[in-house]
């Protein structure tokens, strides 16, 4: 698209643009530091990625403020309405991803207080995957390239299907010992909260579709998550979690 | 679809149909085939830069372009269905039908009364002086200023503000009982505080007429039209839902000129 005959509206549409990428970086920095603290049990390291959290906050609010004067002054159409409401979106969902990422280091914090267990070593695995996502649909995001977000979206169907074998694990360590289940379920939150954060990244991907297309993505939303209809059976009855419906 | 008021008007036959419409201002042509169908009861709007031909296919669809020497006119418009520029085809009575309202109040040197009585009586279209009371009553109320002239009827329509003059202008139009209203940037004199009147106004009267209104704000497009038309150098671009139009239009023309890139 050619420039605005007004370059200052170009000035400021591109700031809006930078301003959701260096929220997205930071987040996707949140994660990564958040995670690395996890494998290293760092409490310290853990303590610094939630006090900055804040400053993630403070550019979501900075992003609202900056699109509500665009809108205001600006009266943008067509793409420019587009790029301010998609930003408003993604910035709303970076914010829900880094406040995951800082429950993953709180939730660590409380961790290096016991023993480490088995299936810890999921956790990296699966947060791999998720910040492999973010990069890729903040990549999508600048080259407004909607292919590039299809992929990302459809790859959050592999982060719900370790998260739910994860889930299985563990489920079978909290019924071997009872003294499992404090880390265990930890360990289920912190996997929850990255897999969450694949959610808001293909929440951030249909934004995509739609900056770029004018129109909502109708595909349906991959959802392998089946951890929510798990019942578990009690070891004495001698079998294995089951799947079934929630009644 | 929830939350979706509007009514459906698919099936629904449009009150003007312009086929292939060329207009030539002697060699040079203005408008190069022009479909468009107008829908009744919904407001047109009709956008595009200055020299686009907007304003010269409003002015064709009640004849105007007809006074302008050289001017020629090819194609079709038919209005429920009959060809207007049908040589049988009175000019006057088809601006009774298809009314027009301008872009600088144009009150006739009379009084209010007058302003509003002068086109019912030459079209005798009022049985007696009572009647014609009614229709400068209705059309006044109609337009919004009945409450505001009532008791100085015989004052002279010039010594209105801005504002009220386009509503006598609009009441004007209004008293020889059209179909079509026409406007041609009828807010361009106007403040803002006079424009949402008019805007309101254009609202209100969508429920008994058909209105095409050629503006220069697109804000005023967006707020007041269901329809828009996008006109670039004599080619109707696009057309489509107002609200499509500027969300997401389909033609990177009609992108750029709303988003304001080229104009």
């Amino acid at each position: 698209m050619s420039e605005h005959i007004v370059t200052s509206y170009d000035a400021e549409l591109s700031r809006l643009n930078r301003m959701i990428l260096e929220m997205g970086g930071r987040a996707e920095s949140q994660l990564a530091a958040a995670v690395n603290a996890f494998s290293r049990r760092d409490a310290t390291l853990a303590a610094t990625i939630v006090r900055q959290d804040d400053y993630i906050d403070a550019l979501e609010a900075e992003i609202d403020d900056f699109a509500v004067r665009l809108l205001a002054l600006r009266q943008p159409f067509a793409i420019d309405l587009r790029m301010v409401i998609a930003a408003i979106r993604i910035a709303s969902d970076i914010e829900r991803i880094a406040d995951y990422a800082a429950n993953v280091a709180k939730r660590t914090i409380a961790l290096t207080k016991s023993p480490p267990i088995g299936p810890e070593k999921v956790v990296p695995r699966i947060s791999g995957m998720v910040e492999a996502m973010i990069r890729d649909v903040l990549d999508a995001f600048v080259e407004r390239d909607v292919e590039k977000a299809h992929a990302v979206w459809r790859r959050d169907s592999e982060v719900d299907d370790v998260y739910t074998s994860l889930f299985r694990e563990l489920l079978t360590y909290m019924m071997e010992d009872p003294r499992n289940i404090g880390p265990c379920t930890h360990l289920l939150f912190i996997a929850k909260n990255i897999e969450r954060i694949g959610d808001h990244t293909t929440n951030i991907a249909e934004t995509i579709h739609y900056l770029v297309r004018g129109e909502r993505m109708v595909e349906e939303r991959p959802k392998s998550d089946t951890s929510s209809f798990e019942v578990v059976a009690p070891a004495s009855q001698g079998s294995a979690p089951e799947q079934g419906g929630e009644s | 679809m929830p939350f979706n008021g509007r009514a459906d008007r698919t099936n629904e036959i449009p009150k003007i149909v312009a086929d292939h419409v060329d207009v030539f201002y002697g060699e040079k042509q203005a408008l190069f085939g022009v479909d468009l169908e107008i829908n009744r009861n919904e407001v047109t709007a009709l956008i595009g830069p200055s020299g686009c031909g907007k304003s010269t296919f409003l002015r064709c669809l009640n004849r105007m372009n007809d006074v302008i020497p050289n001017c020629r006119v090819g194609g079709s418009i038919r209005i429920d269905g009959e060809e207007i520029y049908d040589p049988k085809v009175d000019p006057v009575i088809l601006r009774q039908k298809v009314g027009m309202v301008f872009q600088k109040p144009n009150p006739f040197p009379k009084s209010i009364y007058d302003n509003i009585a002068y086109g019912p009586k030459i079209h005798g279209l009022a049985r007696d002086r009572t009647n014609l009371d009614e229709i400068v009553e209705t059309s006044l109320t109609r337009a919004g200023l009945w409450k505001e002239v009532k008791d100085r009827l015989a004052a002279p329509g010039t010594g209105l503000s801005g504002g009220q003059q386009q509503r006598l202008c609009i009441a004007r139009a209004i008293a020889v009982d059209p179909e079509v209203i026409l406007m041609d940037e009828p807010c361009s004199a106007l403040d803002p505080i006079a424009t949402a009147r008019i805007e309101e106004l254009i609202d209100e009267l969508r429920e008994n007429y058909t209105i095409v209104i050629v503006t220069h704000s697109m804000q005023q497009a967006a707020r007041v039209s269901q329809r828009t038309a996008f006109f670039h150098l004599g080619v109707l671009v696009e057309v489509g839902d107002t609200e499509k139009i500027f969300t997401n239009p389909a033609d990177d023309r009609t992108q750029g000129y709303i988003t304001g890139r080229f104009g």
